[in-house]
């Protein structure tokens, strides 16, 4: 899409998101954050980290940390296989790698399609759900990363650590 | 461009010119009598001074002209550059550093200072110092007093020309130059100005002028940017044709000028430049040639052999013309070669850095490649893997150039050095000679800047402590001028720079002494020498008795230590009693790499720096020893050394491996202690790129940074003082030794 074209369709309102699975579950990002997506490679894991850190792995040369968003959405851990794929998302200064099950759509959507997250009582969905869309008989969480990894909480995990 | 970025590049361009003037200041010090090393001072003062005015920087301005006219007199060899006039003229150019230096960032310079060297400068220039005539004696006091009441403006017109000229020629000899002087279009456009240059060509004596204006086209038809005029200037002057010349020398490029002397101006031809060629190379050359045709004609009959010889000796000597035709080639090159010397671009280093990532990466990704071509290869020897050969010579060869490209000479900093010496010299009172060498040894930028504070630190010591007072000196029959040497050179990958100082070397008793004051050592310790010398590494030491401004502030050696071991590198030191001590350091080439152990801890590969590793051993079921509930400690040559494993302290396995299945790695960290680190397996040595971890995540205690290995995976630098540091938390033992023995 080009840049003129986006545009436009920013300015009318509507947006493109990228939709992924984890187990039975989708959710969706936007697509502005969204560098690359690539496939599984094993990752060497770091000392010390949180559970939901798999490793780092080497993306033509920069060192980039692979994030399970099972674990990271407090479901359980993923075991990953040749089939999982890792997004390359850019959350404000940093890249990072997030280990999904497959990534199932590119969807273009206004903010009327958008729901609002129903009352629940998870402190962890109300922190990274920005709301739910019905598209067909699916269900698509949309989740901001920005909300998932914000930059100060890495350095209180190392302190902890 | 604005102003500011015009006057940044000038103070860039002076720092390269007071690097050339000191340099070649230091070469006329040790004896040097090259015209050219003169004339490179002599220019890098005139260019300070020129760029100054240009700006405005009058104090700086002032203070040039005055060092410029004594540099002119040594040039035209009317003043002997001796010790003492080289000491004033040393002085000088730090003053003249110190002025650049306030020019730029605000401040000045006391006045005091840049007085007294004036007045010792105009001093020299006015021939006090040198023995030379009569005639100048005589002329002297008519000569002094036009000098002094110019002292302030600094600016006065060569004053002892006149007087110093009776030197070798008749007092008040006049010459007569025709010079034709017709300026190019450049000339213009680079800003200068033909009025200017005239009005400065008339101040060196009676002149005519007359305007060659026979190129000026109509007007209709005429470039208002092109240059039409020429001029024939008739100049009556005592000054010599270079003196004539000078006055162009902005626009020598820029102009077509011919300077004639006029008596000389009728016979006088072009100067030639002599090409040199050796005859007797191509002497031998041809007989050569000629022997084996001669071998082989006579076998021939007899004309043929003539003619073939006779063709040889043809072929000979158009040989011979054609190497001298070469030779000239040659020389002309040489000659373009000379003026393209120091020919630099300013590159940013960001872009550098740049490249040199992206080089790294070529370089990883060729080795990916080839693993996996040679996976998938089953015929054995292809023609992709041929191609990958080259392909990897190549990205070698890639990298090693870019690596060259922010390579430096250690040059700058060991000049900085010879300035500390002589103030820190001065202010103790001690007679102390820095001797260089191998200063033109390359190293990466970032190491350069950051061997500056370590290495003035310790020339400060060594010049202190080091350096006995020169009455001591005398007393132990040495002589009383004492010398540092410092010295670069290359070893294995690594830069070793040496201080060497022929002081009275380390007073072992009373470093002994104070290190048990201190706490550093038990009163009954038993150390060997080495140990003992490296005492004044440790922290919180020194032996200054007295404290003085230079050193002894307590923060000594150790800061030293850290800051080398911070950069990679490692320093060590050997003393020898009343006869002096040598430091040595040794640093990697570039902190972009580092010289790695590769080991496999739990399954996981990680790299140890190697400059943290002392020794490498397989430990024995019976060194092992355990101690309280969960420490072991390994003994080593009788002494116990805490065992740490690796796997258990970055959490990647839950309990602690038997250590008789691995390997220790008997490491120092900073404050000295040692460990034995254990690792289930070397893997080999290896020098890895080093990539930062903070990037995209964060830091991670116990690791200092990542590389990529030939396979394209990411392993982690251990970081030794980190892992030694959390092992000490759980550790009951205290420090055993302060010395290192590495």
């Amino acid at each position: 899409m080009s840049v003129s074209c986006a545009v436009k369709s920013l300015s009318q309102g509507s947006r493109e998101l990228i939709a992924f699975r984890i187990g039975d579950q989708e959710f969706c990002v936007n697509i502005m954050s969204v560098r690359e997506i690539r496939g599984w490679t094993l990752a060497t894991p770091m000392p010390h980290s949180p559970p939901y850190v798999m490793g780092v792995i080497n993306l033509r040369g920069a060192v980039l940390p692979i994030i399970d968003m099972s674990a990271r959405l407090g479901m359980k851990p993923a075991e990953p296989t040749a089939r999982h794929v890792i997004i390359v998302a850019q959350v404000k200064s940093k890249v990072v790698g997030l280990l999904v099950e497959a990534v199932s759509d590119i969807l273009t959507i206004t903010d009327d399609n958008i729901q609002p997250v129903p009352e629940i009582s998870s402190d962890l969905e109300k922190l990274y759900a920005r709301g739910i869309l019905a598209i067909d008989t699916r269900m698509i969480c949309l989740i901001e990363l920005e909300a998932l990894f914000p930059e100060k909480a890495h350095d209180k995990e190392s302190e902890a650590a | 461009m604005d102003m500011n970025e015009i006057k940044e590049i000038f103070f860039q361009e002076c720092e390269e010119q007071l690097a050339e003037l000191e340099s070649g200041l230091l070469k006329l010090n040790d004896g040097d009598r090259d015209p050219e090393t003169v004339n490179a001072v002599f220019r890098a003062v005139h260019s300070i001074k020129g760029g100054a005015g240009a700006f405005g920087l009058e104090e700086l301005v002032a203070f040039a002209h005055v060092f410029e006219t004594t540099l002119d007199c040594v040039r035209s060899n009317k003043l002997e550059p001796n010790q003492d006039v080289l000491k004033v003229m040393l002085k000088s150019a730090d003053v003249l550093a110190d002025l650049v230096t306030c020019s730029r960032d605000g401040g000045s310079v006391e006045e005091s200072r840049t007085r007294g060297l004036v007045k010792e400068l105009e001093a020299l220039a006015n021939g006090e110092a040198p023995p030379a005539a009569e005639a100048p004696k005589a002329a002297k006091p008519a000569a002094a007093p036009v000098v002094q009441p110019t002292d302030d403006s600094g600016f006065q017109p060569i004053p002892f020309t006149f007087d110093s000229f009776g030197d070798d020629e008749a007092v008040e000899d006049q010459f007569t130059y025709e010079v034709t002087f017709k300026p190019t279009r450049e000339l213009y456009s680079k800003g200068n100005e033909a009025a200017l240059l005239l009005r400065d060509l008339s101040r060196l004596g009676e002149m005519s002028i007359a305007c060659d204006m026979d190129q000026l086209p109509a007007l209709e038809s005429m470039d208002p940017e092109a240059s039409y005029f020429g001029w024939k200037i008739s100049i009556t002057t005592p000054k010599s044709e270079d003196e004539v010349r000078a006055v162009f020398e902005f626009a020598e490029w820029d102009c077509e000028l011919d300077v004639k002397s006029a008596e000389t101006a009728e016979g006088e031809e072009l100067p030639m430049i002599p090409v040199p060629f050796d005859l007797s190379a191509l002497d031998d050359e041809p007989a050569e040639a000629v022997q084996p045709q001669a071998e082989t004609a006579a076998k021939a009959s007899v004309p043929e052999a003539t003619s073939s010889v006779a063709k040889a000796v043809n072929a000979a000597v158009e040989k011979k013309e054609s190497a001298a035709t070469a030779a000239a080639a040659a020389a002309q090159n040489n000659a373009a070669a000379a003026s393209s010397v120091g020919q630099t671009i300013r590159v940013d280093l960001d872009r550098v850095d740049r490249l040199i990532n992206l080089v790294g990466e070529l370089v990883i990704n060729q080795a990916m490649l080839s693993q996996s071509v040679i996976e998938n290869d089953n015929n054995g020897v292809s023609s992709i893997n041929m191609g990958l050969e080259e392909l990897q010579q190549l990205t070698r060869e890639i990298q090693d150039s870019v690596m060259a490209i922010r390579a430096q000479p250690v040059k700058p900093v060991f000049q900085r050095m010879s300035r500390i010496v002589r103030e820190v010299a001065d202010m103790v009172g001690k007679q102390i000679r820095l001797v260089t060498e191998g200063e033109n040894t390359e190293v990466d930028k970032t190491v350069i800047d950051k061997i500056a504070e370590p290495l003035t630190h310790m020339i400060r010591n060594a010049v202190d402590h080091g350096i006995e007072s020169p009455e001591k000196r005398e007393a132990a029959g040495k002589d009383p001028e004492g010398t540092i040497k410092l010295s670069a050179k290359h070893r294995s990958g690594r830069i070793l720079i040496e201080l060497i100082d022929d002081g009275g070397g380390i007073n072992r008793e009373r470093v002994k002494q104070k290190a048990i004051d201190n706490d550093l050592i038990s009163p009954d310790a038993n150390l060997s020498d080495e140990e003992i010398d490296n005492l004044i590494f440790a922290p919180g030491f020194s032996t200054a008795d007295k404290i003085s401004d230079i050193s002894g502030r307590g923060v000594g050696m150790d800061v030293v230590k850290r800051s080398i071991q911070a950069l990679g590198g490692r320093i060590s030191i050997s003393s020898r009693p009343g006869l002096g001590s040598t430091f040595t350091m040794s640093l990697p080439l570039t902190l972009a790499v580092l010289d790695g152990m590769v080991v496999t801890v739990a399954g996981q590969t990680l790299v140890v720096p190697l400059t943290a590793i002392v020794e490498t051993l397989q430990p024995e079921a019976s060194a092992i020893h355990s101690f309280g509930a969960n420490q072991r400690l390994i003994s080593i040559r009788n002494s116990f050394c805490p065992l740490v494993d690796v796997g258990r302290i970055l959490n990647f396995r839950a309990n602690q491996a038997n250590p008789v299945d691995g390997v220790a790695l008997l490491v120092e960290s900073e404050g000295g202690g040692q460990r034995a680190l254990m690792v289930d397996a070397i893997q080999g040595q290896r020098q890895v790129v080093i990539k930062s971890l903070e990037a995209n995540y964060t830091h991670v205690p116990g690791i200092a940074a990542a590389t990529i290995l030939g396979d394209g995976r990411v392993a982690l630098i251990l970081d030794v003082d980190a892992v030694v540091g959390a092992s000490r938390g759980q550790s009951l033992k205290p420090e055993m030794s302060l010395a290192a023995t590495g």
